[in-house]
């Protein structure tokens, strides 16, 4: 069972559940990352999210350890589906196990925020007029030192 | 020999996926500014680099059968 995947197929939340469900765990948090219609007012069509694979599987899984280091007793699975998504079809499912509920929540967010600084994924929007490959959405990231620091969240 | 794989925008500018440059013991910064020239690429400077699948800095020397990413912003989630 791999907890870190990227997969081009419909993501089944359940499968993410019950590869962190066990029995120590009082709480399981999920996050679900769909394809939203309106962004700033603009109508995207669809979207196609693009990865390189290996790197992608191998940032996720980084996430991980970094959650293990910071809230040692979470479990941690993701899944970031690539190629062509239609509006609210799901793109990304985080789940999160531990004893008690504040760990899930807080480690879950933690793993959204870092796969939007870390993860090689990219999505081009597709618009009534148009095309493009989004960058840093918020403009707020940058790399003083050439490279995104490893661990800290930035 | 180094391999070079292009993402997103970037692959759209080159118009492929990965090539094959012939040069090693140059640092992630030389390559960049020998593919601005060679192939009219408009920027790679808001670009981070993997080399191997893990992010390095521009003064990493690159070695025979390296495998070279250029990761623009990401925005996947």
């Amino acid at each position: 069972m791999e907890l870190f995947e990227i997969t081009h197929s419909p993501i089944s939340v359940e499968a993410l559940i019950n590869k962190v469900s066990r029995r120590e765990a009082g709480a399981i948090t999920t996050f679900i990352g769909t394809v939203r219609e309106f962004t700033k007012g603009k109508k995207t069509l669809s979207l196609e999210y693009q990865a390189y694979e290996p790197m992608a599987v191998k940032m996720l899984s980084q996430i991980g350890d970094e959650i293990q280091q910071k809230w040692p007793d979470a479990l941690t699975a993701i899944t970031h589906r690539v190629g062509k998504l239609d509006i609210t079809e799901v793109a990304v499912v985080i789940a999160v196990s531990s004893p008690h509920r504040k760990t899930a929540y807080e480690a879950n967010e933690y793993a959204i925020e870092r796969i939007k600084q870390i993860v090689p994924i990219w999505k081009k929007e597709f618009w009534e007029d148009g095309t493009k490959w989004i960058g840093d959405q918020l403009e707020t990231v940058e790399y003083p030192e050439g490279k995104p620091s490893k661990g800290e969240s930035m | 020999m180094i391999t070079v794989l292009f993402f997103a925008g970037i692959r759209e500018e080159v118009g492929m996926d990965q090539l094959q440059v012939e040069k090693q013991d140059i640092t992630v910064s030389q390559l960049k500014e020998y593919l601005q020239t060679e192939y009219q690429l408009s920027s790679l400077q808001q670009v981070m680099v993997a080399v191997n699948e893990s992010f390095v800095t521009e003064d990493e020397t690159l070695k025979d059968r390296d495998t070279v990413a250029f990761i623009p912003p990401v925005s996947g989630g």
